[in-house]
């Protein structure tokens, strides 16, 4: 193919030299300005980023800003300049996904796990603030004495009282009331204003004014700044300790290890937080029975769903490729368009749309083709598992026949004379000459489109939902999913919540199952390139 | 191909040139995203005196952000308090809330359904609001679903339930029993006036446990235990009733291999659409199914759910509310729309005109109730339960569904399919 090089390129060259002048005046003023408009807008995230405190990436884009600066303002370094973006895309989208993912399937991240530690301190303690029963509403006004916030409490009977956090509430009847009959100012003391009170949002939910001496009594809060209620909360936590003490039943809750709180009779608080957990969710997918019971089994289907998707689609493509490459066939391009339709259509749609058709009632397939006949092509297994091959046909096969078709339009025409002066038939022809110099380009297609049917979610998904079930697991499981499906449902679906860790640990494990097979079969290929 | 010369490569210069705008673009989308959710960066609205203004993000879906527009405006007008209403896929809402919320770039406040709740619980993702003396102008049931752990988390607007839509062309009067619901029908059809005895959609693939939920109940058959206040206990799965295994019997007999009452085949579209048809006198459904029905030129009643046992029959009653991040930067603005606005007459009463939905303040729903059909779901609600928000819901829907789609299909011993189901769904909350 080196051979082929279109030679017209290097004689162009000298021609454009005279021009290259104005060229590079002009060249270097759109450089400028657009290295400007990028450092402007650096600038811009690097302040935003500066006033939010996140200085790991202010860091990282300061670096990015720099680097890019360096490697368009210097002279020379030309690969850089071409790779520099390339290695952008590459690390933002590749490298960063994967580690991340990585790093996921050593954690506990899921539903429950789903922040820091502090974050689950500070949502418990939110949650556990109960305002007493029956205790009555207060209407409330902000007031400022010495930098210290005040609540001046007005009770549904008209009495005041004023407060501030550590300092209990003290009855007061020297306050001014506007015309609802709540007091809003009192001597010695400043009323902060609607906007005052926005600005130090912050500061005025953390007033906790105590109702009197005796922490019992709970202590007065208030939630939007004019109205207040007595709250006590259900648990106090510890910093020292780190522990959560149930003020009622006195049973307390310590941190058990696991990114959450226990207590001694294991009894859990509702929010955790996300840890390391090592290789536990690697093992849980060898020994957890929900997935390990079904899994000889999906992982059979997998790959004879993956396989015969491969074959059954290259046979059709490449059978139609042969058809309408023809020379003398009428009316190749309306039909080749026709070929190429259900490639242009979502596959996810795809699956819905035949899961309708497929209807044993009311669906097309059997009022059309089979008389009203009532064949379950979802809901028995072995039924659906045709099914699911047959509609992945009807999604696959175009795009084998337009591979197919590129691929034998551009084989030799010589090399088909030259059998012909043998006196090979058509059928030899294709299997011994035709065949073999295809597969030189197609194989690698062919393992690519058995990875991608290995991880096809889409047609499973929306077509069965891997259904019909295993009636030999707890886990939602069928006759139809495939590993991808079955760790969505494990992960994600409908147990317990989702579990991004287990799922990462899990769809790292395909990921070395599809790489190996994928690294063989790679290997193998090459024993065809030596047909050439 | 090695290329010495730079100067024919100026121009390659350029696109490289702005392919780095690009990345800088995106690095920046990586790092800025944070300051887009509306905290405390944009510039002071007018009628503030100092710097601080606040803006709240909502998020909110297509088919209620309108609804939201006026009061979030009379909200501006009143506090200078900006609302940002960020449509979103509702389907994402719940997911990217949990997600989000921990990184500090999530909404002040988001719209949703309260089975949500108890997911943002164990996640940490909500704080409680406090109604206080409001929380007695909402319907009860609508207080009690938002109510998780003991603690009021959501401002409810909207309450939904199904009902039993009845074509009085073909039924005239109504039924108390199913097996009445089933005479009737069974009449028209023989009468050669309708095709069905009765409809209602199954997910042909998980089956529908929400929509046969109120047949279940009057069996004495209902999910999980309730404790004094009304919140479930997840200790106590009541589907284990011994009445369970009756009802899983009823379900074959009514399902294809039986009176075929119960069709596995006919999805929710399909239902609709036969009923719309004018094909069965009997819809088991939702009030989101009434205007259609009526655009058809049906004339439907709201029947109450027919009874199958001795109990009532009660559905599962949906509340959408208003809940409120536990990490907002504005917590006491977001109080302050939900606890004081969102909660008005004025506010429930667009939310009812833009979606249809029975408003869960008692003063909007008054005045909702003067159209009959809301006041006939809303009288059938008032009998539901709410649905469970317990995480450990999720866990029950999968196997519950599914051997109810089982026993239709008549594959199944009712008996062992129902003790089977009830101890792996007990076997799966105990494993959490």
């Amino acid at each position: 193919m080196s051979t082929l090089a279109p030679p017209d390129r290097s004689a162009t060259l000298p021609r454009k030299k005279p021009s290259s002048h104005s060229d590079s005046t002009f060249g270097l003023l759109v450089k400028i300005t657009l290295l400007g408009l990028v450092d402007a807008f650096a600038v811009y995230v690097m302040i935003t980023l500066f006033f939010q405190e996140k200085w790991l990436i202010l860091i990282f884009a300061a670096a990015v800003t720099l680097l890019i600066n360096w490697i368009y303002l210097r002279k020379g370094g030309l690969p850089a300049k071409y790779l520099a973006p390339g290695i952008f895309f590459l690390v933002l989208f590749q490298v960063f996904v994967m580690l991340y993912s990585g790093y996921v399937a050593f954690t506990n991240y899921g539903d429950g796990h789903n922040s820091t530690k502090a974050d689950a301190v500070s949502a418990i303690q939110l949650s556990a603030q109960q305002r007493v029963p029956d205790s009555p509403a207060y209407r409330v006004s902000i007031l400022e004495r010495d930098g210290e916030l005040h609540l001046l409490a007005t009770d549904p009977d008209g009495d005041t009282s004023v407060g501030a956090t550590g300092s209990p509430l003290e009855a007061t009847d020297e306050a001014v009331t506007d015309s609802t009959g709540r007091a809003v100012e009192l001597e010695g003391y400043r009323t902060l204003g609607f906007a005052e009170i926005l600005t130090n949002q912050a500061d005025i939910l953390a007033v906790t004014v105590p109702f009197s001496n005796d922490p019992e009594d709970g202590s007065l809060k208030t939630s939007d700044g004019s109205s207040a209620y007595v709250y006590r909360p259900s648990l106090s936590f510890d910093e020292a300790t780190s522990t959560f003490t149930n003020l009622e039943t006195g049973a307390t809750y310590t941190d058990s290890g696991e990114g959450s709180f226990t207590s001694a009779d294991g009894e859990q608080l509702s929010t955790g937080w996300k840890v390391n957990v090592g290789f536990d969710n690697f093992a849980k997918a060898f020994s957890d029975q929900n997935i390990r019971g079904p899994l000889v089994q999906v992982v059979l289907w997998t790959f004879t769903f993956a396989i015969v998707s491969v074959l059954s689609t290259f046979a059709l493509g490449l059978f139609l490729a042969n058809a309408f490459n023809l020379s003398d066939l009428r009316g190749k391009r309306t039909y080749r368009i026709l070929m190429i339709l259900p490639y242009a259509f979502p596959a996810f749609l795809a699956g819905l749309v035949w899961s309708g058709l497929l209807n044993p009632e009311f669906g097309f397939v059997n009022n059309t083709f089979f008389g009203g006949a009532d064949i379950p092509w979802l809901t028995d297994p072995l039924l659906a598992k045709v099914s699911v091959l047959v509609v992945n046909l009807w999604l696959g096969f175009p795009y084998m026949f337009l591979v197919c078709t590129g691929a034998l339009q551009s084989l030799p025409e010589e090399v088909n004379e030259a059998a012909r002066m043998d006196g090979a038939s058509a059928w030899r022809t294709f299997t011994a000459i035709k065949l073999p110099l295809l597969l030189v380009s197609v194989a690698p297609l062919l393992i690519a489109s058995f990875a991608f049917n290995f991880n096809n979610f889409n047609v499973i998904y929306m077509l069965t939902d891997g259904g019909p079930r295993f009636d030999n697991t707890t886990a939602n499981v069928g006759h139809t999913d495939i590993l991808i499906t079955m760790v969505y449902e494990i992960a994600f679906g409908t147990g317990v919540g989702r579990d991004y860790g287990l799922a990462s640990a899990l769809s790292i494990i395909i990921f070395i199952i599809v790489a190996v097979i994928s690294a063989i079969s790679f290997r193998q290929t090459k024993a065809l390139e030596d047909i050439n | 191909m090695k290329v010495r010369s730079t100067q024919p490569m100026r121009r390659h210069n350029l696109v490289t040139g702005l392919l780095s705008v690009a990345v800088l673009a995106l690095t920046a989308c990586g790092g800025g995203a944070s300051e887009s959710a509306g905290t405390s960066s944009t510039p002071a609205a007018e009628n503030l005196s100092e710097g601080g203004a606040t803006t709240l993000t909502m998020w909110v879906d297509a088919e209620r952000a309108p609804a939201l527009e006026e009061i979030t405006a009379s909200f501006q007008e009143d506090t200078g308090i900006e609302v940002k209403l960020a449509v979103k896929d509702f389907a994402a809402v719940r997911d990217d809330f949990i997600t989000q919320v921990p990184t500090g770039k999530g909404p002040d406040l988001i719209v949703g359904p309260h089975d949500w709740l108890g997911t943002f619980v164990q996640n940490g993702v909500v704080a409680p609001v406090e109604l206080g003396d409001k929380a007695a102008e909402f319907q009860e049931s609508a207080i009690q679903a938002m109510t998780y752990d003991g603690s009021v988390y959501g401002v409810p607007y909207a309450l939904e339930n199904i009902a039993l839509l009845r074509n009085t062309d073909l039924v005239p009067e109504a039924a108390t029993t199913f097996d009445e619901v089933i005479a009737n029908g069974e009449a028209a059809v023989a009468a050669g006036n309708a095709e069905y005895p009765f409809l209602v959609g199954m997910d042909p693939k998980q089956g529908d446990p929400y929509h046969l939920y109120p047949l279940q109940t009057s069996m004495g058959v209902p999910v999980f235990g309730q404790n004094e206040d009304g919140s479930y206990n997840a200790d106590e799965l009541l589907l284990g009733e011994p009445n369970g295994v009756e009802f899983a019997k009823k379900l074959v007999e009514w399902g294809d291999e039986g009176s075929k009452i119960i069709n596995s085949n006919i999805t929710g579209d399909i239902a609709k659409e036969k009923f719309n048809a004018g094909e069965s006198p009997y819809f088991l459904t939702g009030p989101w199914n009434v205007p259609d029905a009526q655009a058809a030129g049906l004339n439907v009643a709201v029947d109450k759910l027919p009874t199958v046992g001795e109990e009532d029959a009660q559905p599962f009653i949906g509340v959408n509310g208003f809940f409120i991040s536990s990490k907002s930067a504005n917590a006491l603005a977001a109080n302050e729309f939900a606890v004081n606005y969102l909660s008005t007459e004025e506010a429930q009463d667009a939310m009812y005109a833009v979606g249809g939905r029975p408003p869960a303040l008692n003063a909007s729903f008054d005045k909702a109730s003067s159209d009959p059909i809301v006041a006939a779901f809303g009288e059938i609600g008032a009998n539901g339960v709410p649905m469970p928000a317990l995480p450990e819901m999720q866990a029950v829907w999968a196997d519950w569904g599914a051997t109810e789609l089982a026993l239709i299909k008549g594959s199944s011993d009712p008996e062992a399919a129902w003790t089977t189901m009830v101890s792996n769904i007990e076997e799966k909350i105990a494993g959490q």
